[in-house]
């Protein structure tokens, strides 16, 4: 489903990813660790193709991406982006947005119709936002705003799923839901995932796989229960972890330096 | 005050200031949207220049002054993007570009450069019937793009990056935007002048930003403030003698602080700075 050979992107003398070769299978759900800068979200923005590699290819659903192809390959992948600016004043409701991923599939000139109105309201039902439907999309509170995002990214009904982070900014209440949410989400639809977070201890069951990054390289991929270590970790974040059993799984927090 | 509409240059300068005002206030909403308010600034001294070249080379100024500004609404969003910079600066870089060409243009010029000065000012009393249909026909391409493309358009104004990222084409909406807003700008300009066309485009949208959660309005709104502000420019301007294109400035800023009064948005600005 995607398949990157030694993709290399450099800003200027600094590379953001150096020499990634990468492959994800149908149905996969993949979870990416590391350190801030590591090269985390550059990595999702070259599977969509926001970010264009300086060297090295790829394919994504078996075509390599070109400007005619881009839109087609992108209205496939839904993005929940990292971070968001969103100004509290800004003249549009959350469903606005949540329909936003319906238009390319509605495709130019066209009015969004009956199915894809179902198809945005299953969205918000799913993620449990309906009420927040007509409310400016600056006015909700981060985690509603995060609800939305993953709400846009289903409706488009994709075949891949790029979490950038989903519960960074939340409350621990919410980062809880929306796990569980993203989890369901992959039971429910199949949908492959790769999603990057900093949360250990929120990584859902579901997702077997993990990359770790560091300096623009993957250094470890492999199966969670082999890199879930103090001592993997503890490299991956360059500082001593300790391991701790809690009741609903492990823990893992830095020791003072 | 009837018959003042039998002289055909009132009949011409009401049909300027409809549609002006209209086409004005609507491309006001793509320029607050997208946080671009200098583009027209950089747009009518593109004009300027174009038509300072004219009268300079003895080509048609006016249509040099339209193919100067659409030139540059052409190039703004490439060089942004290419050069991997904010479109402000890109629009910063084509003013100083065409403010150049304009001064250089104005100092070759021997005697009385009153002529060129019009673009500056302009005056709605003075609009040619071409000049009218050309502004007709502008505002009716802009609204078929608003019409036509109203799902895409709205969500390239939210956000470039995740229109892009769900397959939209939102480059090619993003340059027809800043491309309409040129066009729109440029030929306006004889009713309004270069410098003053700023105010008509930025204070009938930002009133209407003040006023409404909803883009659909915001463009009703808009265009509504925009066509207040230029009729009222016309008939004081007929009364009192006095320049048409300060008394539409006065009037479109007014509105923006009544707008700004009534607010519902001023809540959360508060709230938000508290
Ligand atoms: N547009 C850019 N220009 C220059 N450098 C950039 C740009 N975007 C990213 N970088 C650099 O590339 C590196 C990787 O950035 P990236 O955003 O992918 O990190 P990340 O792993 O997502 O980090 P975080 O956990 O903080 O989100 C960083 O060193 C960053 O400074
Ligand atoms: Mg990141």
């Amino acid at each position: 489903m995607i398949l990157l050979r030694n993709i290399s992107v450099a800003h200027r003398h600094e590379f953001a990813l150096l020499d990634i070769s990468l492959s994800v299978g149908r149905g996969e759900f993949v979870v990416i660790l590391g350190p801030n800068g590591a090269g985390k979200t550059t990595l999702l923005k070259v599977i969509n193709g926001l970010c264009r590699p300086t060297s090295g290819s790829g394919e994504i659903f078996g075509q390599v991406m070109n400007s005619s192809n881009a839109g087609g390959i992108r209205r496939a992948i839904g993005y929940v982006p990292q971070i968001m600016n969103i100004d509290p004043r800004f003249p549009i409701t959350a469903y606005e947005v949540v329909s936003f991923g319906r238009i390319s599939k509605a495709g130019l000139f066209r009015q969004l119709g009956k199915i894809d109105k179902q198809v945005i309201e299953q969205a918000m039902s799913l993620t449990g936002i309906e009420q927040l439907a007509d409310r400016p999309i600056g006015h909700l509170s981060g985690g509603e705003q995060q609800k939305v995002a993953i709400a846009r990214a289903i409706a488009q009904e994709p075949e891949l799923l790029l979490l950038d982070e989903p519960t960074s900014n939340l409350d621990l209440s919410a980062q809880q839901t929306i796990t569980s949410l993203i989890e369901t989400i992959y039971l429910e639809k199949k949908i492959t995932t790769v999603m990057v977070t900093h949360l250990l201890h929120h990584i859902p069951h579901h997702a077997q796989r993990l990359i770790l990054m560091k300096k623009g390289e993957i250094i470890k991929d492999g199966k969670r229960d082999e890199l879930m270590d103090e001592q993997t970790l503890s490299e991956l974040y360059d500082c001593q972890l300790s391991k701790s059993y809690i009741m609903s799984g492990t823990l893992f927090t830095p020791e003072k330096k | 005050m009837i018959e003042l509409f039998s002289y055909k240059f009132m009949q011409n300068a009401l049909l300027a200031a409809l549609i002006g005002g209209a086409s004005c206030g609507v491309t006001g909403v793509f320029v607050v949207l997208m946080r671009i308010p200098f583009i027209s600034v950089a747009m009518s001294h593109a004009a300027f220049a174009g038509a300072v070249l004219g009268i300079l080379t003895g080509v048609n100024p006016l249509m040099l002054a339209i193919v100067f500004s659409l030139a540059s609404a052409f190039l703004i969003g490439p060089i942004a993007d290419k050069a991997d910079i904010d479109t402000n600066i890109s629009i910063g870089i084509i003013f100083s570009i065409v403010l150049g060409i304009a001064f250089l243009c104005m100092g070759l010029i021997k005697g009385p450069k009153t002529e060129a000065l019009k673009y500056i000012w302009g005056n709605i009393l003075m609009v040619s019937s071409n000049n009218i249909i050309l502004m007709a026909i502008v505002l009716i391409l802009v609204s078929l793009f608003i019409i036509l493309l109203f799902k895409e358009m709205k969500a390239v104004l939210f956000s470039r990056e995740l229109s892009a990222a769900s397959g939209i084409p939102e480059k090619k909406i993003y340059y027809i935007m800043l491309f309409l807003s040129g066009l729109v700008v440029s030929l306006n300009l004889n009713t309004i002048g270069g410098l003053l066309i700023f105010s008509l485009i930025v204070n009938p949208a930002a009133a209407a930003y003040q006023l409404t959660y909803s883009v659909k309005r915001m463009f009703l709104l808009s265009a509504s403030f925009g066509i207040l502000s230029t009729l009222t420019g016309l008939f004081c301007s007929y009364l009192f003698d006095v320049p048409s294109g300060a008394v539409i400035i006065l009037i479109s800023s007014s509105l923006f602080g009544i707008a700004l009064l009534f607010s519902p948005k001023r809540k959360v600005k508060h709230y938000a700075t508290a």
